[in-house]
């Protein structure tokens, strides 16, 4: 007999035989799931005296909230700054490939890049619900150009730019339009970042700080102006000073605005952040760490050359160089490796290790009320885990869309 | 043959685990099925909270379902949002129902929040009556030795109604409520003394020295509305089960002639047959 047909006549799923992270806690609940969202099944009970249609057995996994990476450049051969005439598609390839690494949203990212570029790749990246075809995408993540010229990392240099013609003007002109733009990392201490951090912010998109030589009250400038994030901290930013900390200040900073939280990303992938450099920052300020790979296009390739943006990047085990040089390019790890990692270099809980790779990547793009969680309403975007946190299953809506082979 | 049993047990843990035993006698040996359903009676509170642990654990076993099994609860506060962590229906709910396989449509808990209580107690009572009766009722007390609401002189024969909680319910249910008195529910709807009395049996679950007085006077004094548990030395069916504790107040001899029957009395708890069909 169907539920209740009042209230919906989607069927009803029960995941049972499961710990799911609710609370900030593990719990060992059974989690229920209609219409692709998560379900109150008290209220089923009473309201609708309702049951489930079908029984999930998780054999004991631990259920999280699908992984969210909002730092990716590309993986699987493809490079998203790389503009083609059927970006989609190569978005569409990391999208699927994703899946089994229990990412269930995730934000392309394009490096520093020339307007031809982003005026070619950019409109052909939308944002749209995950499913079987492969992860959400959320909105691109514009990494520069609009970023310092010390602090340039793998970014091309001749293609970096200033708020020369005023701010929005040159942001515009660079790339293009701001639709289904989520997150751009710029550095602050550009002239005129602060009407840009502004105008991005009031447009709903999440300003990061990154590949910057800002100093602390620079910084904290821009988080009065709204920035919210940190893009990749530590890595191509002032090294920590006591006399002035920088950018990696933050984290303490009593500059804040009340009610407000600056979230940072780490790429836990045990190469671009010291275990110790990532316990500071995970001490200092648990509540802002966001795991992000951070990968490159050769991430899921064998060893060798690969094109990343403009150049030629190696790749020796698991690090990834500017080809010629030890200047890192961008990671060739995974997201749920680098829950691992995290977990296992910090000596964080479970719970901490996936709400940085769920909770805090949903908070920091506003979409906590229906992603990062598993909360009653939240989308049903899960990810099954066995007790070493290796994927066993991903879910989008309560769609099974990737699973391991038995 | 009418009996009362009291049934004493070494502490709280072994109490629990008896009376799970004998409620999963009861449903198996009844044979429930599509049509005919076995009806339970059932008490919220912390006494309770072990006996439903067991009970879960001997489905999840498969010693028992619930498939075919309809609840009434004993009482509901008045005017507790229904999802409220106190309210019953939510202490069912996580302490019980979720974690077996009753059927919503079977378990019937009072609403407190119902327009009009006193049709919503009159339903109740009808629902019971359609339902066959009571087959088992099983309820805890209060230190000063309530049934469900019916607080000390409740009338003896009273049915399912609005109640007005009395002072010391209040201050002992502070503890759920932040400690605040102002946020006590002060009514509750609940079974009458009648309503439990008219169940073909009863099994008063009362643990812990607290409850001391109250099973001495439950079975050694008389019958008296000021201590409403004492109406069921009149019931035909009741069977107490208690812990050492409880024992405190009662005579040396009381005590050792009910443990003395301990080896008639633990055959009912014995694990079913395997057909399950023993009457």
């Amino acid at each position: 007999m169907p539920s209740n047909k009042s209230v919906s006549d989607a069927p009803i799923t029960q995941f049972i035989n499961c710990s799911i992270l609710r609370e900030h806690k593990l719990q060992r609940e059974d989690l229920w799931v209609r219409g692709g969202r998560i379900l109150d099944p008290e209220k089923l009970f009473f309201d609708e005296q309702g049951y489930a249609d079908e029984c999930v057995d998780c054999e004991g996994s631990i259920i999280t909230p699908g992984f969210i990476d909002v730092q990716i450049n590309g993986g699987y051969g493809v490079d998203f700054s790389q503009a083609s005439d059927d970006v989609s598609g190569c978005v569409s390839i990391v999208a699927k490939k994703i899946l089994e690494h229990g990412v269930t949203s995730f934000c392309p990212t394009l490096v520093t890049s020339p307007p031809a570029v982003y005026h070619k790749v950019l409109p052909q990246v939308k944002v749209h619900s995950g499913g079987r075809h492969g992860a959400g995408v959320l909105g691109v993540h514009l990494e520069g150009p609009f970023i310092s010229v010390e602090k340039k990392g793998a970014h091309p240099e001749q293609f970096l730019r200033s708020f020369q013609g005023g701010g929005v003007v040159d942001l515009m002109e660079t790339y293009g339009g701001l639709d289904d733009v989520a997150m751009v990392t710029l550095a602050p201490e550009l002239a005129g970042s602060e009407s840009v951090v502004r105008a991005l912010c009031q447009r709903g998109v999440t300003v990061s700080l990154g590949h910057s030589v800002a100093n602390l009250s620079q910084a904290e400038d821009a988080v009065s102006s709204g920035a919210s994030f940190i893009t990749h901290l530590f890595n191509a930013m002032l090294p920590f000073h006591h006399r002035d900390p920088g950018i990696v200040g933050l984290l303490t900073s009593d500059r804040v605005p009340a009610g407000r939280t600056v979230f940072y990303g780490m790429i836990a992938d045990g190469i671009h952040t010291n275990p110790a450099a990532l316990r500071i920052a995970h001490r200092a300020h648990p509540s802002g760490l966001v795991l992000v790979t951070d990968a490159i296009a050769a991430m899921g390739l064998p060893p060798g050359s690969h094109t990343l943006g403009q150049q030629v990047i190696e790749i020796q085990g698991l690090h990834a160089y500017v080809a010629g040089t030890k200047t890192l390019s961008g990671s060739i790890a995974t997201m749920d490796m680098c829950v691992r990692h995290f977990k296992q270099a910090s000596g964080c809980s479970v719970e901490e290790a996936l709400e940085a790779a769920s909770l805090h990547p949903a908070q920091l793009l506003g979409l906590s009320h229906k992603k990062g969680t598993l909360d009653y309403g939240s989308d049903a975007d899960l990810t099954l885990l066995d007790d070493d946190l290796n994927v066993r299953a991903t879910y989008i809506s309560g769609e099974e869309v990737w699973r391991k082979d038995p | 043959m009418p009996t009362m049993k009291l049934i004493i047990l070494n502490d709280y843990d072994q109490a629990s685990e008896w009376a799970a035993k004998y409620i999963r006698n009861k449903i198996v040996h009844f044979s429930p099925g599509p049509d005919r359903y076995f009806t339970l009676g059932l008490p919220t509170g912390s006494t309770p909270l072990g006996c439903y642990k067991k009970l879960i654990e001997f489905y999840k076993n498969g010693e028992v379902s619930f498939q075919y099994v309809k609840t009434f609860n004993m009482d509901e506060y008045v005017g507790l949002p229904r999802d409220h962590p106190e309210s019953y229906h939510s202490f069912m709910w996580n302490n019980f129902f979720k974690h077996i396989d009753i059927k919503a449509e079977n378990t019937h808990i009072l609403d407190g929040n119902a327009a009009d209580l006193q049709v919503e107690c009159e339903a109740f009572e009808r629902k019971i009556t359609a339902a066959g009766g009571i087959e088992l009722f099983v309820g805890g007390i209060g230190p000063d030795g309530h049934i469900a609401f019916n607080e000390p002189g409740s009338s003896l024969v009273s049915r399912t109604r609005v109640k007005t909680l009395a002072k010391d319910t209040i201050i002992a249910n502070a503890r759920f409520f932040d400690g605040d008195l102002s946020k006590v529910p002060t009514m509750a709807l609940t079974v009458g003394v009648g309503t439990v009395m008219d169940a073909k049996e009863v099994m008063i679950l009362i643990t812990g020295a607290h409850k001391a007085f109250a099973l001495y006077k439950a079975i050694e004094d008389g019958v008296n509305h000021m201590w409403t548990v004492s109406a069921f030395q009149q019931h035909p069916q009741t069977v107490f089960v208690c812990d050492e504790d409880a024992t405190l107040e009662l005579r040396v001899k009381t005590v050792k002639y009910f443990k003395g029957m301990m080896y008639v009395h633990n055959k009912l708890v014995e694990p079913p047959s395997q057909d399950g069909k023993k009457n």
